[in-house]
């Protein structure tokens, strides 16, 4: 993000020719369609007559009322809340346990680090639809292991794809998806910690826990800040999952999530109009919330960088 | 200053770090840190749970998968691999390359366009340098069906939905890739080496090919990875943009054999058996290059 220290080279041309396929690719998959997507959410199609041949139906002008209904509508909201509450699950038990466990990894008597690390990276492979098709089957009463113990038990069994513990079921895919790979990001900015700090500590006798908490946390707030980041835009736009376990279950209904129901609409009920008006809102609350974050932590940086 | 600590004096007794308990337990020179050790333990077993699950319900028959115990094997695996094979004329091998190509095709391409375009925002100064940066940047924000919704209506009026082009294409431009090469750039492509290049009268192209792309390389191979993987996970956009199931890539044709299960679960057998052969090249190549994923780029695009 520096500005290069040189003065402006001499080739002038060069930067803009090099940019070129980016801002094609830009304009024709980003920003076109973005564009399209602002236009149809302000109209909407008018049926004349039976509806029937050409030029019975034309898209009209609508104003705002795709949005107004987007905003009113009780099934949305009721989305953003399941997806709220999904993520409140989600972001600290994911973010908690890849801390956690990139602290022990970074602990310096810990035994089978490379092979541990590796394991638990390894779900990042694995594309979500395939790890909700695991996860999926194992929620089974027929199948789980859980299920299994519980009847052996004589216990009752819950039914793992509806009503709370679906909140459950879907967030250990993610916190199972997620950990390895912001475990790894954590850990890379452990590493990066001057071996001295280290040996300071030691010398004054902190515990590791001590030194874990006191100090190596502390010094791995900016990689802590970028995967809290990152994890509540991706927890956002939950789709592939829920989607994926729907043929399993009639807990899931196609407008769980709000970005599910902006594919119902859209394909399911052909409107793309009202489908467009709420992917609107969507991707105005995500940079709204985006920038919003971003902004608060540069101030914070920028105010700690002054005290010191 | 460091090395004067003693080599592991018995010092204050080191009260056993809340860490590990079991202080009392086998003293050789380096006592494993228990507690820490148990815990990563039981976090990659956790990882590993549903691939050995699918490992051992391949094997299982119909019957079997919803009457026998979760981890106990069955004796139907090569019935299973059969079945899949006859699937529809072996269309799940038609998915298996598919994958390959959307994923390689697509991160190789992308790579190209990343470092071309992280190269010149990382080494020149231009008006408008800023702009263009932080536009492509409010793109990795963009909710994914913002995008893949318009994209589809506007590839269907150039009659292009349903075609290898309309997956491949939008996954071209990944800013999060243009980012990442710019930090890259901005640190190893050293500044000198290019201005001597130009002395010697070198084009800035020839420059950028035989001086930058070499010493970008190893950020370039984890931007191919990172998008190799995005590609790959990408379920919503091939959802959206395919209907013939001789284009879909795994993701895809496992969920449609997964959603035609609900009402034959004779499909089943094959799903499990498709989801282990789709996560056996995955492990495979995932074992192989995760050395040469170098994550400190993800550190170090932090700092800045």
């Amino acid at each position: 993000m520096r500005p290069a220290r040189r003065p402006a080279y001499g080739v002038k041309g060069a930067p803009y020719a090099f940019l070129v396929p980016a801002a094609l690719l830009f304009a024709l998959f980003f920003a076109l369609p973005i564009g399209y997507a602002a236009w149809l959410s302000l109209h909407r199609v008018e049926v004349k007559g039976l509806g029937l041949g050409s030029g019975a139906r034309e898209e009209v002008w609508a104003g705002l009322s795709n949005y107004t209904d987007a905003l009113t509508d009780a099934e949305l909201l009721h989305g953003a809340l399941r997806v709220l509450g999904y993520g409140a699950i989600v972001v600290p038990v994911m973010l908690g346990l890849a801390l956690t466990f990139a602290l022990m990894l970074d602990h310096e008597r810990v035994r089978f680090a490379p092979a541990t690390r590796l394991a638990i990276f390894l779900p990042y492979a694995i594309p979500g639809v395939v790890a909700a098709l695991l996860w999926g089957f194992l929620y089974l009463p027929e199948v789980s292991p859980l299920h299994y113990g519980l009847d052996r038990a004589g216990l009752p069994q819950p039914d793992l794809l509806d009503g709370g513990s679906l909140y459950l079921a879907l967030s250990n895919i993610a916190v199972w998806g997620g950990t390895g790979f912001n475990m790894i990001v954590i850990y890379t900015a452990l590493r990066a910690i001057p071996a001295e700090v280290h040996e300071a500590a030691k010398l004054d006798g902190c515990t590791p826990l001590q030194t874990a908490l006191r100090i190596k946390v502390p010094m791995v707030a900016p990689a802590l800040v970028l995967t809290f980041f990152f994890s509540i835009i991706a927890t956002l736009q939950v789709f592939n999952e829920p989607t994926t376990l729907m043929p399993l279950t009639n807990g899931i209904s196609t407008t769980w999530s709000p970005l599910m129901k902006v594919h119902r609409d859209a394909f399911a009920e052909n409107d793309i109009y009202s489908a467009s008006a709420t992917a609107v809102v969507i991707a105005f609350v995500t940079l709204t919330l985006s920038f919003g974050f971003l902004r608060t932590v540069n101030r914070r940086t920028r105010q700690e960088e002054a005290a010191r | 200053m460091s090395s004067v600590a003693a080599p592991r004096s018995p010092a204050p007794a080191a009260p056993a770090a809340p860490g590990a308990p079991g202080a009392g337990q086998g003293r050789p020179r380096r006592r494993a840190a228990l507690i820490p050790t148990l815990a990563l333990v039981v976090g990659a077993v956790y990882c590993l749970v549903p691939v050995a699950w699918v490992a051992v319900a391949a094997s299982k028959s119909g019957t079997e998968l919803f009457s026998t115990f979760t981890f106990l094997p069955g004796s139907g695996f090569a019935d299973n691999l059969e079945q899949l094979n006859a699937y529809r004329d072996g269309v799940y091998w038609k998915w298996m390359g598919n994958t390959a190509l959307y994923a390689g095709v697509g991160a190789a391409l992308s790579t190209a366009v990343s470092a071309v375009s992280g190269y010149a925002l990382a080494l020149y100064r231009f008006r408008g340098r800023e702009a263009v940066f932080n536009t492509l940047l409010a793109g990795v924000l963009m909710p994914p069906v913002v995008l893949a919704v318009p994209q589809y209506l506007l590839l269907a009026e150039a009659d292009l939905t349903d075609s290898y082009l309309s997956v491949l294409l939008p996954q071209l431009l990944s800013p999060f890739g243009v980012y990442l090469a710019r930090v890259y750039a901005t640190a190893a492509v050293a500044k000198d080496v290019v201005e001597a290049g130009r002395v010697d009268g070198a084009g800035e192209w020839r420059i950028f090919l035989r001086m930058g792309v070499p010493m970008m390389a190893p950020g370039l191979v984890t931007i191919f990875l990172f998008q190799f993987v995005a590609i790959w996970n990408n379920f919503l956009l091939p959802y959206i943009m395919l209907s013939d199931d001789e284009k879909f890539p795994l993701t895809l044709g496992l969920y449609t054999l997964l959603e035609q299960g609900a009402s034959a679960p004779a499909l089943y057998t094959i799903v499990i058996m498709g989801a282990l052969l789709a996560v056996i090249p995955l492990i495979a190549l995932f074992l192989v290059v995760q050395r040469f994923w170098s994550l400190d780029l993800l550190s170090g695009a932090v700092k800045s």
